[in-house]
């Protein structure tokens, strides 16, 4: 069955290998001139979007990214890895501070239906919030099927056959289209986003909108109290006996004398 | 003559013949995998593989997205939007967003960007904290001593601006983009391209999806080439393609040998107390001794913070293997009158590079058929006033110059004798220019060094000789040996004991390095190779205690024990690597050569 089209959901992030810092204000993290990235998990889902669309199981990848304008370069780079039309979804940067994958999850359900795709697909979790909501709450608001945590996917007839990774292992599922699937690490490996692509993207069309458009509502649902770097480890002790250590335990009031 | 040298076999000579034979009983394992020392055409792995490159045709690539290549760029636009000509100008760069490799104090003496943007003031540029206050000390263990600065004395910064040189540069992109530059950063020149004619014809930028082993991955592709008439390079010091140039047209024929610095810096937020916005402070003497060269730096930037940029320089000429720049610093930031800034402060960044200190004498020729050199790449940091930028951006606009009427002059172009145009003016442009007169003048200071009574004679000769002459005096001192001859073994020095970091005001390095956030592809092979595997235990462990250990300002290298106890094997961490080219310089065998890795890797320099 071809002429599938697919939309990816990438989030533009605090590279991986950055040193996190606290605002001294303690109301959020520095991101000023912070190198960003695309998230690794969402650089999996484009790939495996591509990947698809190169065995003719999808014709049609479209890229989206809510945010500030930076939000683009994700873009820029899904297009250079594959997808062919990008959709720039603009939240003022203060406004992003309190969005949530609550709006998110609306934004990109509205523009499943609105683009008429037959598969959604996002990363698992972004590595800033760690969250791992999106996926699960388009597939709700749609009412469709969801496989998260992939990390295979197979094409039979009008369905997906789908290996997920579980605490226990891994679990194989099928859903029928269309569905969400989230991507795990062991999907694939990302291709790199090359040069030619990238000046062959700057083509592409990537269309600017606002969650108006859409008709949701970005307003905060929460405030943000404070944000502390977690407390200081304490160096531990090498101690050097088992005698040593229960005396020490019975010093901290641990175990009975 | 002959006992020196018999002294020589028996210092350098025995231990590495003792060496040798341990370390053939015991086999070298293979480090190096990178092409550039195993080419792929000889390698059965890539028999199969398509090396086909696509290519770009464009009027001028310049390598490197720093201030003289960005201003190099932004001058040609400026000068073909003026004659309503077309040119297509493309900067490649190595750090993944501009800025992202930047390193500098910096004081910027606002004299290029007054030529490049007159009204840079309105457009918002990030050079706003003017100098309000200086001061040179000499330090002793526990003295500061205020030194006089008299008028004329190059390192007075009266009308300049403290930066911070990474926010600076994302500027100069950001300008350079809507005169219609193409920036393209994240991408690594990492090949010259000739034509048959042996003029330069562009570069490639690196291949991707190599792994660690130097075979071809799945994700393998070929990098791209750009085809252009001119090729600037502006990879800053000591450049790993400029190198291969230097030797291509022999460019270093007719002048000295480049010397070399090692910068290391530190950004902290301070206590509001205890922060003076504008102050600039340079110390020479201690903790280091009379007979090397370096000194430090502290200027105080006001923005959403009290920032102050702490710096120490250190002279690669360093004789002794067991100095260690990066304990340098963190030994300087105990001194009993400069603790306290940093004791209720808070270190939120780090970083290191080499930077020139040749000077005049040590500028080689900037021009080949295809292109040229501008910025650091061949060097016109001006030593004694610490400062480099304003002379990279001059260089730079001054290259654009000869470029732009290289290109545009038919005459020129139909009867150049080679496919790849050679900018020639700029050579002549450069020496009218001021950069030519400022580094003349300066040209005496660093050599004096290079004295019995080491930085003591340096200083009289600056405080007298410079100060009365300016340069005028008839000599040119030369520099004499180059940075990696000056090791002396192991064995005739003694091992220096730094105090261990306390985590308040002094760090150890691998958290240092994390705060670089610094990172390389694991899976690709490491760009710091080996001309041969076997040296480092044979010559630079054996005779020089493995001093690669001490230099490289983010961990790189080591020697670590072997499993079964007996010796020591030689490790690279390459992925730790922050781009500062130090080892490259500075490894007395000259065995490590420096290749540019994947694009995107290195530091995430913030404002650096």
């Amino acid at each position: 069955m071809s002429g599938l089209r697919i939309l990816v959901g990438c989030k533009r992030v605090i590279d991986y290998a950055v040193k996190i810092r606290v605002k001294p204000d303690k109301t959020g993290v520095v991101t000023d001139g912070v190198k960003h990235s695309m998230n690794p998990f969402d650089e999996i889902a484009v790939e495996e979007a591509v990947r698809m669309k190169e065995k003719k199981i999808v014709s049609e990848i479209v890229a989206v990214s809510c945010g500030p304008t930076q939000c683009q370069e994700v873009l820029r780079t899904a297009l250079a890895m594959g997808a062919d039309r990008a959709i720039h979804v603009e939240v003022d940067a203060a406004t992003y501070e309190n969005l949530q994958p609550l709006h998110v999850a609306k934004i990109i359900a509205k523009i499943a239906q609105e683009e008429k795709v037959d598969i959604v697909v996002t990363g698992k979790q972004a590595i800033d919030d760690d969250a791992n909501q999106t996926g699960q709450m388009v597939a709700a608001l749609l009412n469709w099927p969801q496989a998260t945590f992939a990390s295979k996917i197979e094409k039979t007839d009008g369905e997906l056959k789908v290996e997920r990774e579980i605490d226990g292992g891994l679990e194989t599922i099928k859903v029928k289209l269309p569905a969400v699937f989230t991507s795990d690490l062991r999907l694939n490996e990302p291709r790199y986003a090359t040069l030619p692509n990238i000046m062959k993207a700057k083509k592409k069309p990537l269309v600017k909108k606002t969650p108006t458009d859409f008709g949701v509502d970005v307003t905060a649902r929460q405030t943000i109290l404070k944000v502390e770097e977690p407390a200081v480890r304490q160096a531990g002790s090498k101690l050097a006996s088992a005698e040593e250590l229960v005396t020490k335990l019975r010093e901290a009031g641990l175990i009975p004398s | 003559a002959t006992n020196k040298l018999q002294s020589r076999i028996f210092k350098e000579g025995l231990p590495y013949i003792l060496r040798c034979r341990r370390s053939f009983a015991t086999d070298v394992p293979k480090i190096t995998t990178h092409y550039t020392i195993h080419p792929r055409d000889k390698d059965s792995r890539w028999k199969d593989v398509n090396m086909e490159r696509f290519g770009d045709d464009v009027d001028v690539v310049i390598v490197g997205g720093g201030p003289s290549g960005l201003s190099a760029a932004i001058k040609l636009k400026q000068l073909a939007n003026a004659q309503e000509k077309e040119l297509r100008v493309c900067v490649l760069e190595k750090a993944s967003e501009l800025g992202g490799h930047t390193l500098s104090g910096a004081c910027l003496e606002p004299r290029a960007l007054n030529e490049l943007f007159p009204n840079w003031k309105d457009m918002g540029a990030p050079v706003k904290q003017e100098v309000t206050s200086e001061q040179f000390y000499f330090l002793t263990k526990s003295l500061r001593i205020p030194v006089p600065l008299l008028p004329g004395m190059p390192i007075k910064n009266h009308g300049n601006y403290i930066i911070r040189t990474g926010n600076f540069v994302r500027w100069l992109g950001e300008q350079a983009e809507s005169l219609g530059v193409e920036l393209y950063p994240g991408y690594a020149a990492s090949e010259v391209l000739y034509h048959k004619d042996g003029s330069v014809k562009g570069v490639a930028t690196n291949d991707v999806g190599i792994a660690k082993d130097g075979s071809p991955k799945e994700t393998f592709q070929r990098g791209m080439e750009f085809s252009a008439k001119v090729t600037m390079f502006a990879e800053g010091c000591h450049g790993h393609l400029s190198k291969t140039l230097f030797q291509k047209f022999d460019l270093r024929k007719n002048c000295q040998t480049q010397t070399y610095g090692i910068g290391l810096k530190e950004l902290w937020e301070v206590d509001p107390a205890l922060h003076v916005p504008g102050r600039v402070e340079h110390t020479v003497g201690w903790p280091l001794s009379k007979d090397v060269y370096g000194g430090s730096f502290i200027y105080h930037l006001a923005e959403d913070a009290p920032l102050v940029s702490v710096g120490f320089v250190v002279g690669l000429d360093y004789r002794n293997p067991y100095l260690n720049p990066f304990q340098e610093l963190q030994v300087f930031k105990t001194h009993p009158a400069i603790v306290k800034l940093f004791k209720n402060g808070k270190r939120i960044a780090y970083g290191a590079r080499a930077l020139n200190e040749g000077g005049f004498q040590s500028i080689p020729k900037l021009t080949f058929p295809g292109g040229c050199l501008i910025g650091c790449s061949p060097g016109f940091l001006n030593v004694p006033k610490v400062k480099g930028i304003h002379n990279a951006m001059k260089s730079g606009m001054v290259a654009a110059e000869a470029v732009f009427e290289t290109l545009t002059d038919e005459d020129k172009v139909s009867k150049s004798e080679t496919a790849g145009l050679d900018p020639v003016s700029y050579e002549e442009k450069i020496r009218d220019s001021w950069v030519w007169s400022e580094l003349k003048s300066v040209r005496n200071v660093r050599p004096s060094f290079h004295n019995p009574i080491g930085m003591y004679g340096g200083l009289a000769y600056t405080g007298v000789v410079y100060y009365l002459l300016r340069g005028r005096e008839p000599i040119t001192l030369s520099h004499g040996a180059p940075d990696y001859a000056r090791l002396k073994p192991a064995t005739e020095c003694k091992p220096i004991k730094y105090p261990k970091p306390d985590g308040v005001v002094t760090f150890d390095l691998l958290s240092s390095v994390a705060l670089t956030g610094t990172n390389h592809d694991h899976d690709e092979p490491p760009h710091l190779t080996l001309r041969d595997d076997s040296v480092p235990m044979a010559r630079n462990f054996a005779v020089f205690d493995g001093p690669e250990q001490r230099f490289c300002p983010a961990g790189v290298y080591e020697y670590v024990e072997t499993e079964d106890g007996r010796g020591h094997r030689f490790q690279i961490n390459a992925q730790n690597c922050i781009h500062c080219k130090t080892c490259d310089i500075k490894d007395p065998s000259q065995n490590i050569n420096w290749v540019c890795p994947q694009g995107g890797g290195g530091p995430a320099y913030n404002g650096m």
